[in-house]
């Protein structure tokens, strides 16, 4: 017997919100990598003497490397939240009979993000 | 919605009285691609769609096929696609439609029989390939005059969850996965592994772990997470994937820190 079976179009991420978001959040991976690149070669750059030093850091202040750098932030901001609230799914963590609630797990992750944010911005700005 | 019309902000407005079903027909003897056939149905409250389409069945056209069997969300057999999203189809009140038009689908990503009929053999298979039943080691199992494997509360409470499965296949249907590449074993096959490699009386888990841990198992997974949100049961399937990511990953690490702890 002959059986039908549905082609999936190229557009299937379109048809529904969520798997709009889902490919989103896996896009967003590449501002991830990418930013992790850009912040290899500029240490290593920079390390090579103290002009490359300053021409490097002045890059920084125009306008393009802002404007990339704020779209940047907002992918990695997105990509990190989709996944720290994703969390709770992964980490199933049991007191006896009682599941540890998600929100304590996430909150975890949270705070933990915050505390590292803190340090690093202390020792950037006021160490 | 009622007969009549209902109130709304304290005025009485008139509303349909019925709800037009877009349903998918394939008849594999005449059709070579499907169409869709709309039937007018009366609107009641208390209907979901598998009511409607029994109507359709009885009142209007007898030739429609399609699966159904307890009307109370326990047996799994009227998965159907409900406006583009996998539902129950006894589980889906009309009401929930106020457009008032409501297209009924097989389950995406499986090859259709006839109507809302699709095969369900590679779930079945699938099934199969990952023993979900408990297994103990050679030589462990207890004679049966010894009484069963005893279980706390606690020991229950790891995998109770993934007990509630009821193979209704609607998180295959949710999983642009799946749909993309069929070979993918996909996520009830899964959480019903987890569900007996979590249990404490099973001893399996080297034996499903083979087919868990390959390719087409867990790796193909990239957690779209739609298989939790359509899952009637709360049966959650994209945690037992990602759980068993988890799990599996410290296995290699454990073989590559300490290669004689590997126990079979």
């Amino acid at each position: 017997m002959s059986t039908y079976r549905k082609p999936v179009s190229n557009t299937w991420w379109l048809e529904r919100k969520p798997y709009f978001f889902f490919v989103i959040r896996e896009f967003t991976s590449l501002f991830v990598a990418g930013y992790c690149l850009f912040l290899l070669v500029f240490i290593a750059k920079a390390g090579d003497s103290q002009d490359a030093y300053t021409t490097l850091v002045f890059s920084l202040k125009s306008p393009i490397s802002i404007v990339l750098h704020l779209i940047s932030f907002i992918f990695i901001l997105y990509h990190a939240i989709t996944w720290f609230n994703l969390t709770p799914k992964i980490m199933v963590l049991h007191l006896g009979e009682e599941r540890i609630p998600n929100i304590l797990i996430a909150g975890g992750v949270y705070l933990g993000w915050g505390i590292v944010s803190l340090i690093i911005s202390w020792l950037i700005l006021g160490g | 919605m009622a007969t009549g019309g209902t109130y709304l902000w304290k005025r009485r407005v008139s509303v349909s009285e019925t709800v037009e079903l877009e349903i998918f027909r394939y008849c594999p003897e005449k059709d070579t691609t499907p169409l869709f056939k709309s039937y007018e149905v009366p609107f009641r409250e208390d209907w979901v769609v598998l009511d409607a389409i029994n109507y359709i069945k009885d009142e209007i056209d007898g030739t429609l096929s399609y699966r159904w069997s307890c009307r109370m969300g326990v047996c799994g057999s009227c998965g159907m696609m409900v406006n583009g999203v996998p539902k129950l189809a006894c589980a889906a009140f009309l009401k929930d439609y106020p457009s008032g038009k409501i297209r009924v689908e097989p389950l995406q990503g499986f090859p259709v029989e006839r109507d809302l009929i699709f095969e369900m053999d590679d779930f079945m298979n699938k099934l199969t390939e990952v023993k979900p039943y408990i297994l103990r080691k050679e030589g462990e199992e207890k004679p049966i005059e010894e009484g069963e494997y005893l279980q706390s509360p606690a020991e229950l409470a790891h995998y109770k969850q993934y007990t509630l499965c009821i193979n209704c296949m609607l998180c295959y249907a949710a999983c642009p996965i799946y749909a993309l590449d069929s070979s993918f074993l996909g996520p009830a096959a899964i959480a019903l592994a987890q569900r007996y490699n979590l249990d404490s009386r099973d001893q399996g888990r080297n034996q499903r772990q083979e087919v868990i841990a390959s390719h087409e198992g867990i790796w193909e997974c990239t957690f779209v997470g739609e298989c939790s949100v359509v899952c009637p049961k709360n049966v959650d399937p994209a945690a037992a994937i990602q759980r068993a990511k988890v799990s599996s990953t410290l296995d290699w690490f454990k073989e590559k820190i300490i290669p004689w702890s590997k126990e079979k």
